[in-house]
């Protein structure tokens, strides 16, 4: 097996050099949309996109959970606050609910995404030591226990908000949220480039990919940086981390503030794109599917976590996809419910690669499984 | 006399419930010297680390560390302030690498901010390099460059506390306060420690020590201060102390005294 590997591994990378394997991949990820929608429809372009969030979601939890080593299971809670906060500012809602603010914006409210997502990367932070600071000497199950609390106060804050004045719209949501632009171009429809209509859906994707790209480089940068090694430090041994005069505090909060940041820009981006937000996207399953990306990957090892985002945000759609017509095939008719069977399979898979590689699918150092 | 003090603690007390683990001790350590904490197990020595290294709070006491009066509050401030600490039990950062290791303990002589460290400005870069090539120094320093890339807690017992030491050192201490480091090492390990230690303090060091290793501590401490149920019992040159009628009675019992 190992001899395999090796040889596996001279093949795939010592025959091209490295910049061609660059361009290999810049070209895959230009035409990956184009084959999906050809293939499968807009539909698994949508996941694709999805699956680009969660990435920045799940490296973003990677910093809290796995360099600091402080478990979070309210992480969703720093996303909902984004998409809030675009929900907010860049839909009908908050004119049409009170006047000083309709007097305000006669043309109604149309932030840009991208101030407002400087604006929830600054929030989001701020947020992230506010739920800092109290559990600073909590470790392990009740630090999990403070944040899950955490999370679910902000879920239920935008549920409950639509009384006495209304400023979530409550469970309804929040609808007709302006779409993602970038340089007057709207994502919304489709960039005709005069030989070649890129869609929207396509676009976001490009979008997107860049963003998951750009904040992996931020993660990757901080992991190999005199930041990162602290937080491992504190996660490895925290009395042995005060000993080498790491201020302790200082990165715990520092590491909740850009595990936070990071997913008050993936909300923003997520309102945008999918022009609706409601709690429902916010509640616990959501943290914990994102805490089982960076598990399941390899928590701490940014191609891990990578990989886990992309599995787990395709799989239970790839499910949902072959369930009825597997179902079909071989018993005739349907016998369990797509859903049911859906998550038996999904909770299945993450038991048996809990199981057999206890340290994620592409831990750090590779072959020590 | 004050001025040749690097750490001067007086009448320090710590209780643990009705337990008097430290009671009015004292401690003189001159710069550059190599000064030997002892006692039976349980004494009170390590608390007394913890104490001045302000892992646990002290209950009373005077603490002088290089000229200044200081509350011992905050452990990373201890160390900031310069008095490094190794562990009794071993603390060493487990997954990170050796290097790495000693790399963490450059953190509080660098300044790297966030920012930096995501943009790499080239005063980072610059920084970055300098903090590896010091770390690399260190481990080559304490004879531990062959397994700079190794994950820490795959190095044999003896090595581990030599990590520890280089770490430490990483801190840049003007003291360096050793607890136990010949626990557990072979009889090779412990001379090439004391070749350590004494090289150490050549390089301008000074050193706290506590130790069990009667024939180490006796052969490099310039002098020895001997705690037994948190008190000092004993204080002077090695040759006095080992004569000492109280040290003899502590260690060996009452009828040899």
């Amino acid at each position: 097996m190992k001899g395999f590997r090796i040889v596996l591994k001279e093949a795939l990378f010592n025959r091209l050099p490295r910049s061609a394997y660059l361009w290999i991949g810049i070209i895959a990820l230009i035409i990956l949309p184009w084959v999906v929608g050809a293939s499968g429809g807009n539909y698994w372009v949508r996941v694709l996109d999805f699956a680009l969030l969660y990435i920045v979601l799940a490296l973003g939890l990677n910093v809290v959970v796995g360099f600091a080593g402080l478990l979070d299971l309210g992480y969703i809670a720093f996303y909902a606050l984004g998409a809030y906060s675009f929900a907010l500012l860049a839909s009908p809602h908050l004119p049409q609910q009170f006047e000083t603010i309709a007097a305000a914006f006669p043309e109604g409210m149309h932030f840009s995404p991208w101030i407002v997502a400087v604006f929830s990367i600054i929030l989001a932070a701020l947020f992230g030591i506010i739920l800092g600071f109290p559990t600073l000497q909590l470790r392990g199950d009740y630090l999990a226990i403070v944040t899950l609390g955490f999370g679910e106060i902000i879920r239920i804050f935008m549920n409950n908000l639509d009384r006495p004045f209304n400023l979530t719209n409550g469970p309804k949501g929040i609808t007709a949220i302006d779409p993602i632009q970038l340089f007057g171009i709207s994502f919304a429809k489709p960039l005709d480039l005069g030989f070649i209509q890129i869609p929207g859906l396509y676009l976001v994707f490009y979008l997107f990919v860049l963003l998951a790209i750009s904040v992996a480089i931020v993660c990757l940068h901080l992991q190999n940086s005199r930041i990162g090694r602290a937080w491992v430090a504190i996660r490895e041994d925290e009395i042995a981390a005060k000993a080498m005069g790491i201020n302790t505090r200082n990165m715990k909060l520092l590491a909740f503030a850009i595990g936070a940041s990071f997913a008050g820009v993936a909300g923003v981006l997520f309102s945008a794109f999918q022009g609706f937000v409601s709690p429902e996207s916010f509640t616990l399953w959501e943290s914990i599917v994102v805490l089982a990306m960076v598990v399941l990957g390899g928590i701490g090892h940014i191609p891990g976590v990578i990989l886990g985002a992309v599995l787990l945000a395709i799989f239970p759609e790839v499910l949902r996809g072959i369930a009825q017509p597997l179902q079909q095939a071989l018993f005739g008719h349907v016998i369990i419910d797509v859903e049911i069977i859906r998550q038996l399979i999904y909770g299945l898979a993450l038991i048996l690669i809990m199981l057999y590689r206890p340290g994620g699918i592409w831990q750090k150092g590779g072959n020590n499984s | 006399m004050m001025e040749h003090l690097l750490l001067d603690v007086t009448d320090v007390s710590k209780r643990f419930g009705g337990i008097h683990a430290l009671d009015s001790v004292g401690l003189k350590v001159p710069h550059g010297s190599i000064v030997g904490l002892i006692g039976p197990n349980g004494a009170g020595k390590t608390t007394f680390f913890n104490v001045i290294t302000g892992l646990y709070p002290a209950d009373s006491g005077m603490f002088l560390f290089d000229g200044k009066f200081y509350v011992p509050e905050s452990v990373s401030e201890v160390t900031q302030s310069g008095l490094a600490r190794t562990f009794q039990n071993i603390r060493l950062f487990g997954e990170m690498s050796v290097l790495e290791n000693v790399m963490v303990g450059c953190h509080c002589r660098s300044s790297a901010g966030v920012i930096g460290a995501i943009f790499r400005f080239p005063s980072t870069k610059r920084e970055e390099r300098s903090i590896r090539d010091k770390s690399l120094q260190l481990l080559a320093y304490v004879g531990l460059s062959e397994y700079a890339a190794m994950e820490a807690r795959n190095l044999s017992y003896g090595h581990q506390r030599r990590l520890e030491i280089a770490r430490a050192l990483a801190t840049e201490p003007k003291l360096l306060a050793l607890d136990e480091p010949a626990a557990g090492m072979n009889a090779t390990e412990k001379l090439e420690l004391r070749e350590l230690l004494l090289r150490i303090r050549a390089d301008g060091k000074t050193i706290l020590l506590i130790e069990h290793d009667v024939s180490l501590v006796m052969g490099i401490c310039d002098s020895l201060t001997v705690l037994d149920y948190g008190k000092v019992i004993a204080s002077g040159k090695p040759a006095d102390v080992r004569v000492h009628p109280e040290v003899i009675r502590a260690y060996l019992g009452q009828g040899a005294a």
